[in-house]
């Protein structure tokens, strides 16, 4: 069994009366492609932003590679290995998409950005678009920019949430290799609400309804749960 | 005199000063908590009050109690429409935005001295108030103007409230305060409201200013203090809380006079600005705001 | 903005060149306009810490007064009733502005956008009328004028014209190379990542709070020395400098040459000047000028004079 990178130990997170998440735990194994499914809020969202700190946990405790992280600012956690790509784009819009690269290689490492950049933006296909202003790339480019700048972090864990929405199905294909291009050597965690894509890219499934894990598995083990099933997809399997 | 009395004076005095930045202010939080914008401006708003008071009640003749409400009557909607009309020319293209409208505030204050300098002049005129009756209290006598000026805006303040709370054109404030996008859905013309509410916050300070301009003088100046005391009141009360900066108001104008008779009012002053700054970094909602700014 | 990939030399040439014109103006100039260049020059100096604070970094204060006012009057007292020369007192002044703003930034920057604004308006209120309450010391409003034998760097008196426009071309001069290399260094650009979208830099791994920090302090830093040169060249120190008008100064003369931009707080600061001067000439409202340009430049004109040129026609433009 592969060795830990990222776990959560009773994960809780309320927002006045909303149990957004519900004393969750979580293991997240080094290497393996991990989605994260589940109806709409059911708190899947807020269960990766208290992993990437932008929100604060009010109980329990997250451990990166063995280190208590619970208490962590975001960008501290950044700087120990998780990088996370936002649900709705968030780029420099007005700056260069090689700026925006290079922004995120600069903060891994000293020195010329140059090269680092260059490779990164070669890797995700969008090399030769260094100069252009990142608010004029299409919807499926900015997308791919903002995983270019996420493996520009050389995370240990890379979060995506929900990287393939809106993109065409040639992007997603893309998209697909890419994703598996960055493991073992980096773990990610993806939450999916298209399910061609969980089903042939996780390695690992957990289900998420109501703020409470509902199942872990294989994709053939959640496929076959009856409970999953009943909660998340209905009868169409 | 003994000290209780000295104190009852001073309480008074405190008052009056509370009765008019309660107005001031509350129409800087109703600016602020609707429209979202930070009007450097608003303390020109009541110089141009006091100033107009000034032009209306020098070209009324008769006795000054006529002059005066004439002033009462006209000042405020005079302003009103000067602020109606900033918004539509310059904040409404700026599209609200909260950076720009900063900047263009600022030009606007820039501006409404100038005119008043150039209209009005330097120097500090009084206006005479509209009688002269002296309360007679057992230990000293007090203007009954003074007092007057303390029922006059407990008044205006229980109609604002009132209007807020029990009209429709309250309600669709406060609708398009808590959500404006939803509130256009609904189809409230947020244009319109926008300017009515600026038109309405420069109305109030407008209407203190002519209140107090009998007591203090009008100068082109004058906006200065208004200006920090009722950003003070607004935030320590907490933003679009109306009661809120009311109460805030009575703490900050008892004390402001409080302290002035018996200390260094520029003391009392910088204990208000630092209190203030650090009321915001430590408790940004103030004593009743909900919403975060 | 450009891309990072331009080579340093660029960015550099057009502030060695103005700073080449300026040198030649000593030679050039009569004695009235190297007067008000120098004033020009130090008032720049203090826009162009503003700048960094503002332009680059997208914090827009209301308190810088209360830098400027620190450097002043560290310089100035210090002068005046510790009879520190001027060198010490330059020194005093930067550290001034520095400390000034370190303390301010620790607590302001908790908070953001309008919310900073107010609490900077605040604290420089609370400076200012701390400088009023301590009339007897700092003589309030009336100021203090510096007596000449304290205004003296090297030998050298500072009240005499060549020498004093040497003294404030050279503070000028380092102030605008700083500010050039600094924003092409790493530093920088992660200044400018903030001003865009400040969640995404904190999510790159930047702290945001530290980065805001740092800016503030190099502006305060600016702002300070600005503060006690001006004190320190021209003899004179006043609660004036410290008052809510000297913080919309800064804010006018960046806006006006172009926020973001390396040579716009210089620009804007002259362009100011000559154009209150040239006002003050034909008529008496100067404050008209000010509002007018303001509400102008953000209607219009919101990226300034440089600013403009660089979106529309010069993308290299530093």
């Amino acid at each position: 069994m592969a060795s830990v990178i990222l776990s959560a130990r009773g994960l809780t997170r309320h927002f006045g009366g909303l149990k957004a998440v519900d004393g969750v735990d979580f293991d997240l194994a080094q290497g393996e492609i991990h989605a994260l499914i589940g109806p709409n809020g059911a708190g899947k969202t807020t269960f990766v932003s208290l992993l990437s700190g932008r929100v604060p946990v009010q109980s329990g405790t997250i451990a990166l590679d063995g280190t208590d992280i619970t208490r962590m600012a975001a960008h501290a956690r950044v700087r120990a290995g998780i990088a996370y790509t936002f649900q709705i784009t968030s780029v420099y819009a007005r700056l260069p998409v090689y700026d925006n690269v290079a922004l995120a290689v600069q903060s891994r490492h000293r020195g010329d950005p140059a090269a680092r950049t260059r490779a990164a933006l070669e890797r995700v296909g969008l090399a030769d678009r260094g100069g252009q202003l990142a608010g004029t790339l299409s919807y499926g480019h900015q997308r791919l920019l903002e995983v270019a700048m996420g493996l520009a972090l050389e995370p240990k864990v890379l979060i995506l949430d929900e990287p393939t929405q809106g993109l065409a199905e040639g992007e997603i294909a893309t998209f697909k290799a890419l994703v598996r291009s960055v493991v073992p050597a980096a773990t990610v965690l993806l939450i999916e609400h298209n399910m061609d894509v969980v089903m042939d890219l996780a390695h690992r499934i957990t289900v998420l309804t109501f703020g409470q894990r509902l199942a872990t598995g294989t994709p053939d083990e959640i496929r076959a749960d009856p409970q999953v099933q009943q909660a998340y997809l209905g009868d169409t399997v | 005199m003994g000290f209780g009395a000295f104190f009852l004076l001073a309480s008074l005095e405190g008052l009056v000063s509370a009765a008019v930045l309660a107005l001031t202010a509350a129409g800087l939080s109703l600016v602020f908590g609707v429209m979202r914008v930070v009007n450097v401006a608003h303390g020109e708003f009541f110089m141009l009050g006091a100033v107009a008071a000034w032009f209306v009640t020098s070209l009324v003749p008769g006795p000054p109690a006529l002059g005066f409400l004439a002033a009462l009557a006209i000042a405020p909607c005079l302003v009103a429409g000067i602020a109606a009309l900033a918004d539509r020319l310059v904040l409404k293209r700026l599209n609200y935005d909260p950076d720009a409208t900063i900047v263009a505030t600022i030009g606007l204050l820039y501006i409404f001295q100038q005119a008043a300098l150039s209209l009005y002049g330097p120097e500090a005129r009084p206006v005479p108030a509209p009688f002269s009756i002296r309360v007679q209290l057992p230990w000293f006598g007090y203007s009954g103007y003074k007092l007057a000026v303390i029922a006059a805006a407990a008044v205006v303040l229980a109609a604002l409230w009132l209007g807020l709370t029990r009209t429709r054109a309250g309600l669709v404030m406060r609708a398009t305060q808590i959500d404006r996008e939803t509130a256009a859905a609904f189809g409230i013309d947020t244009g319109r409201v926008y300017a009515g509410v600026f038109a309405l916050g420069a109305g109030l300070a407008a209407l203190a200013a002519v209140l107090v301009v009998p007591i203090q003088q009008a100068h082109y100046l004058m906006g200065h203090d208004p200006l920090l005391l009722s950003f003070i009141t607004v935030i320590i009360g907490g933003l679009g809380s109306l009661r809120g900066t009311l109460v805030a108001a009575l703490v900050i104008g008892l004390s402001d006079g409080i302290i002035s008779v018996f200390f260094s009012p520029t003391l009392a002053k910088i204990i208000a600005t630092l209190l203030v700054a650090l009321v915001l970094v430590f408790r940004p909602q103030g004593l009743f705001g909900g919403a975060r700014t | 903005m450009k891309t990072l990939a331009l080579p340093l030399a660029l960015p550099l040439a057009l502030p060695l060149a103005l700073l080449a014109l300026l040198a030649a103006a000593t030679l050039l100039l009569p004695p009235y306009h190297e007067g008000n260049l120098a004033r020009i020059m130090l008032l720049a100096t203090y826009a162009m810490g503003y700048n960094i604070a503002f332009g680059y970094t997208g914090l827009l204060s209301l308190g810088h007064a209360l830098f400027f006012g620190a450097g002043m009057y560290a310089a100035g007292m210090a002068a005046e009733y510790g009879g520190v020369p001027a060198a010490p007192g330059l020194a005093l002044g930067l550290l001034g502005g520095g400390a000034m703003a370190l303390a301010v930034g620790l607590l302001a920057l908790r908070t953001s956008g309008v919310s900073f604004l107010i609490v900077t308006m605040m604290f420089a209120q609370a400076g200012y009328l701390t400088i009023l309450y301590n009339t007897d010391v700092t003589r309030g409003e009336e100021g203090i004028v510096l007596a000449a034998a304290l205004r003296r760097i090297a030998g050298f008196d500072l009240a005499q014209d060549d020498t004093r426009y040497l003294a404030a071309f050279a503070i000028f001069a380092v102030g605008l190379i700083a500010q050039a290399l600094l924003v092409r260094s790493r530093f920088g650009r992660v200044m400018v990542a903030m001003r865009e979208n400040e969640e995404r830099s904190r999510m790159l791994g930047y702290s945001p709070y530290r980065v805001k920090l740092i800016a503030l302090v190099i502006s305060g830093l600016y702002a300070g020395v600005a503060g006690a040169a001006y004190a320190l060249l021209f003899g004179y120190m006043g609660a004036g400098f410290a008052a809510i008008q000297n913080s919309i100064a800064p804010l006018l003369w960046v806006l006006l040459g172009g926020a973001g931009t390396v040579l716009g707080p210089f620009l804007g600061t002259a362009a100011m000047f000559y154009l209150t001067d040239l006002a003050a000439s034909l008529t008496t409202a100067t404050l008209l000028v000010t509002g007018v340009a303001l509400l102008l430049l953000v209607l219009f004109a919101p990226k300034g004079i440089l600013g403009t040129i660089r979106d529309r026609w010069a993308p290299w433009l530093p």
